[in-house]
């Protein structure tokens, strides 16, 4: 099977954009409401949330982490900065409060994950549930949030558009990917997340410092994820708590193993990132244009997801010999 | 004295420190906490929530408890093996709405309905199994996307069926008796879960399959490189956890009849909870269901009481993931830490202020005064031996010593030039003795009392003694059976150095000077232990005196020899003959005159005995530096002592240049000439004793009038 796909003369990065023009075409052919310029741009539209978390998620991956935390945390730290404007806060400090609670959220991602050893995908698991229940408790009275103010300037984030097309959400988008591709690939910091996910132990005997690294990734991702609330929270208007108990995270980690950024992690890039999200994005379209119900869809994009952690399991496999103990 | 002195005296005579390192090194330990937990968790809770602890309410937590149980267990056997499953969830509630539709719309009797929805969860079982057995996934990830997967079909499934699930035409009359019967005041699901957990219990615990799981958990490598079916005992696991949670399902079906879609609803993190607070690890190896059991009632303990505090929505998640990020992260460290924190807590130094130490130097007059009288003592076996730490000869003049192999050695007579394994024992033979039948008698460290026949054949005599009643530690086991000698009666009386350390460790007992060792006397004619003295400073030396009525014991870090009656009308005495010896002192023998030998292993320095007196100081010592450079008393340079029965020194050998004989801790007088043994030693010394008795040997003039007469 390994044979089998290494033998295929496309990487992933290309399959991925090759099915994807596959169904682009399929879909402007089968479905009539598709191929319009208001249904590509509210495509793009709706998937550069996803697009914009899957960034935060693939530095974590990268690093040889998750974090199942990011849509809790989008919602109830930018839900909480909503909830005290609403009550009468000025804008500014109401935000600068959310995006302290997320990043400090981050922060004991990190230091669980690295300092207290606890493994990433349970710390952050445990973290979430934990997040959505302090959310629900204390920091948002109700499911849903509605901004009826006027948010100006800032409002422009979320509907604002770029030349009277492009909407802001995409530009956004891309805009934070070159930050993060640049980030990743130019700086030194983006090398030692790619050192400690490839090579815990190496990078640390070559005095990396893995345990501040490792929070510091878990810090950008949460930063990340408010970045995503906020853009989502000034397209839509609302705050939509109930996500939190979606299956929003696993779209999120859909996008990024579709895209090719192997789970156990040092490998992949933001490109990889990009052809997940168009990928995911026309899919995801696609099955609303048909009707889909959503269990349906959940099924579908599950399948989906297994299917990419087995190739991925196959074309990174692990082996009995040097596999880590406990590594769940 | 000074007060203070007084003060440390009693400080370290009445609380007793040892006991925390004792308890940590228990393997209940690991309960202990989630015991405590529970305990607290109900006192809190029956304090602040008058109606908690009522029957009717915890009839109620007992029905949710028997279900719960169940998932937990399934959940037991997938974490002991280093995996995970988080599909409970969605599990239960497709679980759930089966039973319900077969019931209630299919009107089919239980016999169809429990063993078709069994295997409906193990099918689900079966594909995480698949997935994560033998396509090599990663456990959390792929169960996490079966728990969407079929939470989603369980969508499907109640908008197409609910209506058709939630009522019943046709009643199945033993279905409700599921969920709402008792059995002697016992809900029936608490009952069968309670069957359950004590097969699972003797599944992991006392069947083969228990035992891989616990292999691949503790190391699934090695499990893999013995050549265990690695892979096929992952998915069994998925598998158990998935009919068992199709168990629990069962009588919750029973129960509340409810296709809501909340159903199972974050039920794998409850699950997970309990788990994990019970103790079993994640990533594997460590897990039992009486973990499990201690968890899942906390965590239904917890959560009931949250709901009835009537707090907001999200604390009892709030709660809930706070009381497991604690769990795993008190789990995650205490498997890391807990050696090391063993290991520094279990030493724990005691105070112990010596009698001024004699003077030595030569010149000085003193009794103990530095000669070169062992200077040129012949050599038997350098080289061959390793740890002669006890040698004796018999009528033929053949000599017997032990060795660090475990082996009774026995050189021939007369040039001693030849050598031969006299007996394999398999532990170091520390002290020997010759009863009344000839037959020779070793305490062996590690092991207890042997005796070899006169057929070489090993006869095991003791290994145990009766158990304190306060001991936390086991002490009815011997750790370090040190020297013997045999009353006239028959009796065995012999030391037991420590009972905190084993044989490899026992200076770490000298850091300590703790009374930890005691005296035991062996009773052949009934063949019982029994302790007889305890409390004693590293008890070594034993010897009899000639009245039949007491003996010569030598505790080592006290540096002093007593004599005890163990019979006659002073019967229970103690007296201190010596109380003062410049050295630590080893085995006691006789001498020729009527007198007895004793060597000291080591001379005392000044500063090892004030550093007894600083019992802070050697746990600071314990606690920073590294094993290694711990201070130890000195063993490396001894001397040799005849004392008569007053505790009168009458004579010292020395060596004095240290090249024959620096350290000694053995003496056997044999016509004439004295051997000498070592622990460390690679040899066994000869020296003529000027003056002393040629035909005199121990036997004949111990058991020689005896047996006669």
């Amino acid at each position: 099977m390994q044979q089998v796909l290494r033998g295929v003369s496309l990487n992933q990065e290309q399959m991925v954009l090759a099915i994807s023009a596959v169904l682009f075409v399929l879909f402007s052919v089968a479905l009539e409401s598709f191929f319009q310029v208001s249904n590509l741009l509210s495509l793009l539209q709706n998937v550069s949330i996803l697009g914009i978390l899957a960034i935060g998620m693939s530095v974590v991956i990268i690093g040889r982490g998750i974090d199942l935390t990011m849509v809790a945390v989008m919602v109830f730290s930018v839900g909480w900065s909503f909830s005290m404007y609403l009550d009468g806060m000025a804008i500014g400090p109401a935000l600068a409060l959310g995006l302290l609670l997320a990043l400090a959220i981050g922060a004991v991602n990190g230091i669980l994950i690295a300092y207290v050893e606890i493994p990433a995908i349970f710390a952050t698991l445990a973290m979430a549930t934990a997040i959505s229940g302090l959310g629900r408790f204390a920091l948002v009275d109700t499911d849903t949030l509605f901004i009826t103010q006027d948010l100006g300037l800032l409002g422009q984030i979320g509907s604002g558009r770029l030349g009277a097309v492009v909407p802001m959400p995409v530009v956004l988008f891309l805009v934070l990917a070159c930050l993060a591709y640049v980030g990743l690939r130019f700086t030194r910091y983006g090398a030692f997340v790619y050192a400690i996910g490839d090579n815990y132990m190496a990078a640390r005997n070559n005095g990396i410092a893995n345990r501040p690294m490792t929070v510091l990734m878990y810090t950008v991702s949460a930063a990340i994820a408010f970045a995503a609330g906020l853009i989502m929270t000034t397209t839509v208007s609302t705050v939509n708590t109930k996500l939190a108990n979606s299956t929003m995270v696993y779209d999120i980690i859909l996008v990024v193993v579709i895209g090719g950024i192997g789970l156990s992690g040092g490998k992949g890039s933001i490109r990889n990132v990009l052809s997940g999200t168009i990928l995911i994005g026309l899919l995801l379209n696609g099955m609303t244009i048909m009707n889909i119900s959503y269990s349906v869809q959940s099924i579908i994009k599950a399948v989906i997801l297994l299917a990419a952690i087995i190739v991925d399991s196959m074309l990174n496999p692990r082996d009995e010999q040097t596999s880590q103990q406990g590594d769940i | 004295m000074s007060a203070s002195e007084a003060f440390m005296r009693w400080r370290y005579r009445l609380i007793p420190d040892h006991v925390v390192g004792e308890i940590l090194s228990k393997n209940w330990i690991d309960n202990a906490i989630p015991i405590i937990f529970l305990g607290v968790a109900v006192a809190i809770f029956s304090t602040i929530l008058p109606g908690v602890m009522t029957t009717g309410s915890l009839a109620i937590l007992a029905r949710v408890l028997g279900e719960y149980l169940f998932i937990a267990m399934g959940m037991t056997l997938v974490l002991k093996a280093g995996g995970i499953d988080l599909s409970v969830g969605s599990n239960f509630a497709l679980c759930n709405f089966g039973a319900l539709y077969l019931v209630n719309a299919l009107g089919l009797p239980l016999i169809v309905v429990i063993p078709a929805v069994l295997f409906l969860g193990g099918l689900v079982g079966a594909v995480n199994g698949f997935l994560v057995g033998y396509l090599r996934l990663r456990a959390f990830l792929t169960t996490l996307v079966t728990l969407i997967l079929v939470r989603a079909i369980v969508e499907l499934l109640s908008l197409k069926y609910s209506v058709a699930a939630s009522y019943s035409t046709t009643p199945v009359p033993q279905w409700d008796f599921l969920g709402a019967a008792d059995i002697l005041g016992v809900p029936f699901s608490l009952v069968v879960a309670g069957v359950v957990a004590v097969a699972t219990h003797i599944l992991m615990t006392r069947m083969r399959f228990g035992w891989h799981l616990s292999a691949v958990g503790g190391s699934r490598r090695s499990a893999f490189n013995i050549g265990l079916p690695v892979k096929r005992i992952v998915a069994q696991t998925y598998i158990f956890s998935g009919v068992f949670t199709a168990a629990g399902a069962l009588f919750y079906a029973s129960r509340l009849g409810s296709t809501s879609g909340t159903v199972g609803v974050g039920l794998e993190i409850i699950i997970l909870t309990a788990a994990v607070l019970g103790g079993n690890s994640l990533g594997g190896g460590r897990g039992s269901v009486a973990k499990t059991v201690i968890g899942t009632m906390i965590v239904v303990l917890v959560s009931n009481a949250l709901i009835r505090m009537g707090l907001r929505t999200g604390a009892s998640e709030l709660v809930l993931g706070s009381i497991m990020l604690g769990a795993v992260a008190i789990d995650v460290k205490w498997m890391k830490n807990r050696l090391k924190v063993l290991n520094k807590a279990y030493v724990s130094p005691t105070f112990l202020s010596l009698p001024p130490n004699p003077e030595t130097r030569e010149g000085s007059g003193s009794v103990y005064e530095v000669n070169n009288k062992l200077g040129d003592v012949g050599v038997i076996g350098k080289g061959e031996l390793d740890g002669p730490e006890d040698v004796i000869l018999d009528e033929d003049d053949n000599l017997y010593c032990g060795s660090r192999h475990g082996d009774v050695v026995r050189f021939f007579a007369p040039d001693y030039t030849r050598h031969e394994v006299y007996a394999h024992i398999g532990g170091h033979p520390l002290g020997m003795a010759f009863n009344s039948d000839q037959e020779l008698v070793v305490c062996v460290g590690g092991m207890g009392l042997y005796k070899i026949t006169r057929d070489r054949e090993v006869v095991k005599l003791s290994d145990e003694t009766n158990r304190s009643l306060l001991s936390v530690i086991d002490d009815s086991r011997m750790r370090i059976a040190d020297d013997l000698d045999i009353a006239p009666d028959g009796r065995i009386f012999f030391s037991e150095a420590t009972i905190r350390y084993n044989t490899s460790e026992w200076m770490l007992d000298a850091i300590e000077a703790r009374g930890n060792g005691r005296l035991i006397c062996y009773d052949p004619r009934d063949g019982s232990s029994r302790t007889v003295l305890s409390n004693l400073k590293f008890p070594n030396g034993i010897c009899m005196t000639d009245d039949g009525e007491s003996f010569l014991f030598a505790q080592t870090w006290d540096c002093s020899i007593t004599r005890y009656w163990y019979d006659g009308p002073k019967k229970g005495r103690r007296e201190k003959i010596i109380p003062d010896l410049p050295g630590y002192p080893d085995n006691i023998n006789r001498a020729s005159d009527g007198h007895f030998w004793c060597g000291l292993v080591g001379m005392r320095s000044p500063t090892f005995d004030l550093a007894l007196r600083m019992p802070q100081y050697r746990k600071r010592m314990v606690y920073r530096v590294a094993a290694d450079e711990w201070m130890y008393p000195n063993m490396n340079f001894g001397c040799l002592i005849k004392f008569d029965i007053d505790g009168n020194i009458l004579e010292v050998l020395w060596d004095r240049e240290g090249a024959k004989h620096p350290s000694l801790t053995s003496i056997r007088e044999h016509k004439g000439k004295l051997y000498l043994g070592g622990l460390f030693n690679d040899r066994i010394g000869v020296y003529d004793i000027p003056g002393a008795d040629p035909t005199w040997t121990g036997i004949k003039h111990y058991w020689g009038g005896k047996k006669d007469g």
